[in-house]
């Protein structure tokens, strides 16, 4: 592992701890394996998939940045441009919609006053659409970080917004 | 009463803990494999099972693992295929955040057998807060000796590894998966050669299901013949179907492979019905890849005779009035239902999902998706439906990976069995757009 100090992005000691047990998890000499999850460690610490971010992993894994360019934007959970504090990634698929999901989406849409790729103007939400969840039988449903919100209703909306706004 | 394989203890207060996992007779196969039994035999005892992979292809498990090369000096891999995206299915997530450690067990037994040490689980990336009740589990199986160097004092070393996905449907395919693993796009290789050649960092490899990995630890236990004999025919054993749509009770349900398709939808153990003043229209039952059914053709053979819940009942009548059983994704449609716009729902995913390595599924994709889209929106031309026939045919068996005949599918499938609903929203583009509108001609509901 290259170590980095004057990097424009520096993971907290305990995130660079993290990344280093991650690396050594895979055999000698594959710890480009540890690419996807020390993209989600950056994410997590930086809230977005930055270049300068991604540059610091690619020195971190020895690897070249466009490598790390090339992954990043084949995945759809990295964030490749600045989003609000909340991402709300809502399953648009079939069995979701089945349940009504497209309502209960347009309501959401309304209520954040954004279209789905958008941030509000506060900086608070930022709205992402995310096929299948794994979740169907409990649709419609969408998740923020690592919650899962299921059976949602257009007054589950509202109430969530409200939680998450204060 | 049905035999549950996997989900008997699902409910038990904390069993998602190793004490309680333990309690219950958890760890119980591991010790007995390792103690008692050679790779080989466990290996002799899933082909005795029959038991066929739980992800979709339904390929035998026992026989997967009996390709695997063994030359030596070189490291041998299992990674588990935890990357469950096919909408229609969630019975992977379901076990995995509730039972975690049959999972654990089951990578422990199947490592063992296969001469692995060191594993991987690849997980979905959405999927982080299972991936921290997987590593929670792991780390309990480690302090508890079941992990690790000289497991249970036999000299035998494994360790394993959950591995995050960053969300791509594609990943679920099983080279894609390991491009991923390493670090990489998800493009699917091209095959031969097969993972159980050159898998995993180019060394031999099995992926299999989380579903089909967990199921080792009973047939351990039980031998491969109590497995074999569950189920009807070549579909031995249990399966969890996950069921959604316009039923009573959704959710996950452990079948023994046999059961009446009526029996499943209509039982109160299972879904109750379809869901109250509404009628049974269109049946996807193994996730939305494979071909779906009107009603009619859901329940009965084209014979007469009741269909059943398995490989082969599913799939009698070839794709002209069958199915398949795929991951067990069942999704049903009351009357309510457009399938017009289910069909471009399902499209727009495969298109969105698409790695675009191929052109056939990169281009056919999108073009499936826009017509499906127009003609939804009351654009369509009169030639839309041949030329999404064309289209399907065109991309069905010319990709690398089985993506694109997971994409075709649904679509001749929907034109096969519902054609005047196209042909209706084509003709009748004012009444088709109307918020709610859905075709009400013939059509048999049941």
């Amino acid at each position: 592992m290259i170590t980095d100090n004057n990097s424009a992005v520096q993971f907290t000691p305990e995130r660079l701890a993290k990344a280093k047990e991650i690396i050594a998890r895979y055999p000698e000499g594959k710890q480009k394996s540890a690419l996807l999850p020390l993209l989600h460690v950056l994410q997590e610490q930086e809230g977005w998939t930055s270049p300068e971010g991604m540059d610091y992993v690619a020195r971190m894994l020895d690897i070249q940045p466009i490598e790390v360019y090339e992954v990043a934007s084949f995945y759809t959970m990295y964030h490749l441009n600045p989003v609000g504090k909340h991402v709300i990634e809502y399953c648009r698929t079939g069995p979701c919609c089945l349940m009504g999901g497209e309502e209960v989406y347009a309501h959401l849409k309304q209520r954040l006053g954004i279209d789905t790729g958008q941030t509000t103007v506060d900086g608070q939400f930022t709205l992402k659409e995310v096929e299948c969840l794994a979740a169907c039988g409990m649709g419609p449903v969408f998740q923020i970080r690592e919650k899962y919100y299921m059976h949602l209703t257009n007054e589950r909306v509202d109430e969530i917004i409200d939680e998450l706004s204060k | 009463m049905a035999t549950k394989i996997l989900t008997e203890h699902i409910n038990v207060p904390g069993i998602e803990t190793f004490d309680v996992y333990r309690k219950q007779g958890g760890y119980t196969a591991v010790e007995k494999a390792i103690k008692t039994m050679t790779p080989e035999s466990i290996v002799e005892e899933v082909k005795k099972a029959g038991v066929r992979g739980r992800g979709g292809a339904g390929f035998p498990m026992g026989m997967k693992w009996s390709f695997l090369a063994k030359p030596e000096g070189v490291p041998r891999y299992l990674v588990c295929n935890a990357d469950e995206s096919e909408p229609g299915t969630f019975k992977d997530h379901y076990l995995m955040k509730n039972i975690p450690h049959l999972l654990i067990e089951g990578m422990i037994i199947s490592s063992f057998a296969l001469g692995a040490n060191k594993s991987f689980i690849y997980v979905r990336g959405e999927l982080m807060y299972v991936i921290h009740i997987l590593e929670k589990a792991i780390a309990e199986a480690k302090a508890k000796g079941f992990l690790g160097k000289n497991i249970l004092g036999s000299g035998y070393d494994l360790e394993l590894v959950v591995q995050p996905g960053g969300g791509a449907y594609i990943c679920g395919e099983e080279t894609a998966l390991l491009e991923s693993l390493e670090g990489k796009r998800g493009n699917p290789r091209n095959k031969p050669p097969f993972p159980a050649v050159k898998g995993l960092y180019q060394s031999p490899t099995v992926v299999n299901n989380v579903e089909s990995i967990a199921t080792t630890a009973w047939i351990v236990n039980n031998g491969g013949e109590a497995y074999a004999g569950i189920g009807i025919g070549r579909s031995t054993g249990t399966k969890l179907i996950s069921a959604s749509g316009h039923i009573n009770k959704p959710g996950v349900y452990e079948i023994e492979l046999g059961v009446p398709v009526e029996d499943f939808i209509y039982a109160d153990e299972w879904c109750g019905g379809i869901r109250p003043g509404h009628k049974f229209k269109a049946l996807v039952a193994g996730g939305s890849s494979v071909p779906i059914l009107p009603a009619n053709l859901a329940l009965t053979l084209a014979n007469g005779e009741k269909r059943l819940m398995s490989y082969e009942s599913l799939s009698d009548g070839g794709f002209a009035t069958g199915t398949m059983l795929g991951s067990g994704g069942f999704i049903l449609f009351d009357e309510t239902s457009c399938i017009v716009r289910n069909t471009w729902n399902f499209s727009r995913f495969y298109h969105h999902e698409s790695c675009g390595q191929c052109s056939p599924c990169r281009e056919g994709t999108g073009w499936m998706e826009k017509v499906l889209h127009r003609i939804e929106y009351g654009h369509g031309h009169q030639q839309d439906i041949d030329l999404l026939v064309d289209v399907a045919k065109k991309i069905e068996g010319n990709t690398i990976c089985p993506l694109g005949d997971a994409a075709a599918w649904p679509v001749a499938s929907a034109i096969r069995h519902f054609r005047d609903e196209f042909q209706w929203h084509i003709d009748h583009p004012s009444e088709a757009t109307q918020p709610g509108a859905v075709y009400r001609g013939e059509m048999a509901l049941v």
